[in-house]
């Protein structure tokens, strides 16, 4: 028996009834695109965090205040006013492992200019704070030291303010708009960062030397944060035990409970949303494994029953001389032409279906190989499984009892 | 033509039904020769069907022998004897057996398909010969649910003849068709026994069919109890002309 023959004698037979090859082939790219795409997905969302999380800085290190004990009475971590710039100089002058410190303080209220006005959020820093958070002068300068010595009305704005309060086109260099009524002349645009992965606007912002945050808009002079940059993301475990030290010194703390504020890095938060978006991950791909399983049973179905359906099929064959591996072939050629065909356009299906899902939602989406290959072959495997059994088991029959199988 | 193309010696069969062992054949000899337009009669339980079946190298006998041109097939396995179905049997069954979806012209090739020295463009040529044999080339691209009972069982007797065997055995070719296309088909079977000189076995337990052949050959309880030779051979033809007109079919 040449293979020629039986592949036209599969073709053929696959063409005689083309909804029932459709609905075998239905199963498995239901099955393999459910998989690539719902993985995809999990993916997707777990590589975003990590993109954004790397891009506000993966060697960033910032310390909040903490809870702190007056007189027996705990107080809360908001309000706290226990981080001092004497502590932003104690960071800079002892710790070897860190390039970069600022405080930070922020004020929230309506910028104003011209008809227009638009909430928002005043950060301070210092002239290291935008290279500590990664953001980026776009245009015009930055404030310098001697702005912050001076207390400047100067600051730094955000694309989002820009497009609320100015109108189309206009250049905010230059121009002078009211913060909590107080008139702040625009010395930069800041380049756009987007949502960072809580889904905060990081553009909605304006950004001032910490003095001017500190004494003409707050009017204290603690600071409510202090961000730092380790020299390397492989020295931060270093710079936090440095860090931490140098602080407890300047608070005069010997136990760590006592600890009045908090040292958290980047890294450690990226760890965290890592792993959340691994057990999003995980319950996808489960998911994705029962799509799998039902695409798979009904793979299953269908081809035990067609085999069955075509045992008279079978013993005509035989009788006109189709020899038992003969019949197997057949069905076997089928079952695969089907599976693998199934498995190419479930594919391309999970491939569409994720790009869809990915523009239609804002998800991002990252097709795994391993997604692919996996249920490529778990279907495929299913598939010519399922056809070539009960195939085995027909051929096996007496020619005359396949005849008259009703 | 006194060449045999069937011979049947001492021929038993047994089937075991759990304890019970049913002699289905039960010491048959029969001869065919080349040329022969034979009956196979009997009521069902005779043991005709097995015999056919045997004849068809679709079952091997429990003992005795079975030659089918000077083949002896008890020393044949399972794919030596599909092969053997292959080149030198036809079967025509009751129920057609076409495939479904399936034009007649590539139903008429299918034997071939299982033959590797037949190349596609002989495979084709054949069938259309086989299906002009049976009056059906204009019908050659219609599918088995466009053709009537009659075209369908001449659908089913050119597949036999693609692959020119040396016998074509039919069962209860006539079983689901009307008088006057049992006729008809009884009359495509005499013109290719006589025209063609193919030989043909018919199992059949009509008389009115038996009559339209060369010799019947009677079962009962598994052996052949009489054999007798059609002496006067009656034409399909002409118990078609007998018929009544305007219950024709096409």
């Amino acid at each position: 028996m040449n293979y020629i023959n039986l592949i036209k004698i599969a073709k053929n037979a696959l063409m005689r009834n083309k909804f029932r090859a459709f609905l075998t082939m239905l199963g498995i790219i239901i099955g393999v695109a459910s998989v690539i795409a719902m993985l995809a997905i999990g993916q997707g969302s777990k590589k975003s965090i990590q993109d954004q999380m790397s891009s506000m800085g993966s060697n960033l290190i910032f310390i909040m205040p903490g809870s702190q004990q007056r007189g027996g009475v705990m107080m809360g971590n908001s309000g706290s006013q226990t981080l001092k710039m004497a502590d932003v100089e104690a960071i800079r002058q002892q710790c070897s492992d860190i390039i970069a410190v600022s405080p930070e303080v922020r004020s929230s209220g309506q910028a104003v200019f011209g008809n227009l006005n638009w909430p928002t959020s005043l950060y301070g820093g210092n002239t290291l704070y935008l290279g500590i958070k990664k953001f980026e002068v776009e245009s015009g300068r930055l404030f310098t030291d001697r702005e912050i010595a001076s207390l400047a009305k100067v600051c730094l704005i955000g694309k989002t303010v820009v497009e609320n309060i100015f109108p189309k086109g206009a250049d905010p260099i230059g121009q002078t708009i009211r913060f909590k009524e107080i008139p702040m002349k625009i010395i930069g645009v800041l380049s756009e960062k987007g949502q960072n992965s809580f889904g905060q606007d990081q553009d909605d912002i304006l950004i001032a030397p910490y003095t001017t945050v500190q004494r003409r808009f707050l009017a204290i002079d603690f600071i409510t944060g202090i961000y730092t940059s380790a020299i390397s993301e492989d020295k931060t475990e270093e710079a936090i035990t440095q860090l931490t030290n140098v602080m407890r010194k300047q608070h005069k703390i010997s136990k760590p409970t006592d600890d009045d504020f908090r040292v958290m890095s980047q890294s450690e938060l990226v760890k965290t949303f890592t792993s959340i978006s691994d057990i999003l991950t995980t319950l996808l791909g489960a998911i994705a494994g029962i799509a799998l399983l039902v695409g798979g049973i009904g793979i299953m179905n269908i081809m035990y029953v067609s085999v069955t359906e075509r045992t008279r099929e079978i013993g005509l064959r035989m009788s006109i001389g189709g020899k038992g591996r003969d019949i197997l072939m057949q069905f076997l050629i089928e079952s695969t032409m089907l599976s693998v065909s199934g498995g190419v356009i479930g594919i391309l299906l999970g491939y569409l279906v994720s790009a869809i899902i990915g523009s239609l939602m804002g998800w991002p989406v990252v097709i795994m190989t391993q997604s692919v290959v996996l249920s490529f072959l778990v279907c495929s495997a299913i598939g010519i499984f399922f056809g070539w059994y009960p195939a085995k088991k027909a051929a096996s029959l007496n020619p005359i009892d396949a005849l008259r199988y009703e | 033509m006194n060449h045999l193309i069937i011979e049947v010696d001492n021929l038993k069969k047994d089937f075991y039904v759990g304890d019970v062992t049913v002699r289905a054949l039960k010491g048959v000899n029969i001869q065919i020769r080349k040329g022969e337009f034979v009956a196979i009669m009997g009521a069902s339980g005779s043991g005709k069907s097995t015999m056919l079946n045997i004849l068809g190298c679709l079952d091997k006998p429990t003992s005795g022998s079975y030659k089918l041109d000077g083949i002896s097939i008890s020393e044949l396995n399972k794919n030596e004897l599909a092969e053997l179905r292959n080149h030198k049997l036809g079967f025509v069954f009751q129920s057609y057996n076409l495939l479904s979806r399936t034009s007649a012209l590539e139903n008429v090739e299918l034997p071939l398909f299982y033959n590797s020295s037949v190349n596609s463009r002989e495979r084709k040529e054949r069938a259309i010969a086989a299906l002009e044999a049976v009056g059906l080339a204009d019908r050659m691209h219609h599918m088995p649910n466009q053709l009537s009972g009659g075209q369908q069982q001449r659908v089913a007797i050119a597949r036999s003849l693609v692959n020119d065997p040396v016998v074509i055995l039919a069962d209860e070719a006539t079983g689901n068709l009307d008088t006057r296309t049992s006729f008809e088909i009884l009359e495509l079977f005499q013109r290719l026994n006589t025209d063609e000189g193919k030989t043909i076995v018919f199992v059949t337990h009509e008389p009115d069919i038996a009559r339209l052949t060369s010799r019947n050959i009677i079962f009962r309880d598994g052996l052949v109890i009489k054999e007798l030779l059609v002496n006067e051979k009656v034409l399909a033809s002409d118990l078609l002309k007998s018929l009544p007109i305007g219950d024709h079919e096409n």
